[in-house]
């Protein structure tokens, strides 16, 4: 199978009822991508799919088969510089413990791309599905409400 | 855990034939429940047929009055469909309790029917709409759809192609009650509509039910009667979400609620 994972296309032999994340991490050593729940719960493990945010504890590789991949290595721009949302991470002290760091970066990429104005309400609503365990919610929707375009 | 294969069918004929020729398969569409069960090996299948990508199986069209939504759309296309918005609200609405994105982006109509939790959040409404199951081979009334705890009409190698909802659906209204707004699995889930008098529930019992007694008195227009019926309709227990007694008390205030009350989403 073969698809594109942050803009490299990348060409697998391995069980497609294996779980993207356990194939991102163990075989492609791609490892910003964390396990929290492995139940669909927390969102630590967050990746896009074609643009939309998912869990890839609950994705069969298989099923990714042609389609982009991105997971928080591909946020930053090609030269290596940190996105906006990321450096605004960084500024507001967004990240604590940092394991669900990468998932929020991503759900909070993925509302940014589909509304790119979103009241705190929506930025909570887009990111309701990730769980932060050091409870520093207001950090991280305060990042986000800062890239606002 | 051992291999488990990953089939992927051209179309529904061929999904179902691979399904029925398969030993211990099961069907995979957005995975949220069924891959959590692979993982912790609670069910150990040597094959998954993978229903996710199929375009027989996508989309959301209007025909003769009835709205058709494809069995592996997603809850975001269901939450995004101006159709679905104007036809069954109750339905939007619905969706929007499942999950947070992440599980929107995956979860389908066709697995919360095939996976028939008693809390599937989207059940109540199909019962309240009088929905109809589209399968390969035929249609099945959604009245007639759960048989037992996760046992449904569905016959071997039988896979779920749409779900129809009749013209009545938009009068059908919805509330969920759970620990918190998102990622919560209900305590109590809840749809009704007057015309015709349904009121269907989730998490209450062992399969999502309609309260034949509470219906009954709907129909003679005696909410407080309806409110009353509803306690010996219901079966709910002590679980890790909630108690039996809870559970009564709240699906008893909120069809009142439902019934009497303002007018809420």
């Amino acid at each position: 199978m073969r698809f594109t994972l942050n803009e490299s296309t990348v060409s697998l032999d391995v069980a497609g009822t294996r779980r993207l994340l356990d194939v991102l991490r163990e075989d492609l050593h791609v490892t910003g991508t964390k396990e929290g729940c492995g139940e669909g719960e927390c969102g630590a493990c967050s990746v896009l799919i074609d643009g939309e945010v998912v869990n890839s504890c609950l994705v069969a590789v298989g099923q990714v088969d042609g389609c982009s991949v991105v997971t928080v290595e591909g946020l930053a721009l090609p030269d290596g510089k940190l996105s906006a949302l990321q450096q605004a991470f960084i500024e507001r002290g967004a990240a604590q413990c940092g394991i669900c760091t990468p998932g929020m970066l991503l759900a909070a990429h993925a509302l940014l791309q589909e509304n790119p104005q979103p009241t705190a309400d929506e930025v909570r609503v887009g990111l309701a599905g990730n769980l932060c365990r050091c409870t520093g919610y207001t950090k991280i929707i305060d990042a986000v409400l800062a890239c606002r375009r | 855990m051992p291999q488990v294969a990953h089939l992927q069918p051209r179309d529904v004929a061929d999904a179902v034939r691979l399904y029925r020729d398969t030993p211990d398969a099961r069907l995979l569409a957005g995975g949220t429940d069924l891959m959590v069960m692979v993982h912790a090996g609670t069910v150990r299948p040597r094959a998954l047929v993978d229903l996710w990508s199929l375009a027989e199986l996508k989309g959301i069209r209007h025909v003769d009055g009835v709205v058709e939504i494809g069995a592996a759309e997603s809850y975001t296309g269901i939450i995004g469909s101006a159709l679905v918005a104007e036809h069954c609200p109750a339905l939007v609405a619905a969706s929007r309790t499942i999950g947070a994105a992440q599980i929107q982006n995956r979860g389908t109509l066709g697995g919360n029917l095939a996976n028939a939790s008693p809390a599937g959040d989207t059940l109540p409404v199909l019962l309240a709409a009088d929905a109809v199951v589209v399968t390969d081979r035929r249609t099945i009334p959604i009245a007639d759809f759960f048989w037992s705890y996760r046992k449904t009409a569905l016959g071997s190698s039988e896979i779920i192609v749409a779900v129809r909802l009749p013209a009545a659906a938009r009068g059908v209204r919805f509330r969920k009650v759970g620990t918190r707004a998102a990622q919560a699995i209900s305590k109590v889930v809840i749809a009704v509509s007057r015309e015709p008098a349904r009121v269907a529930l989730g998490s209450v019992a062992e399969v999502p039910l309609r309260a034949r007694g509470a219906e009954a008195a709907l129909a003679r227009g005696d909410v407080g009667g309806a409110v009353a019926a509803l306690a010996a309709d219901i079966r709910p227990i002590d679980d890790v979400r909630s108690t039996a007694d809870y559970r009564r008390v709240v699906a008893q205030n909120v069809l009142r609620d439902l019934l009497d009350g303002p007018s809420r989403r």
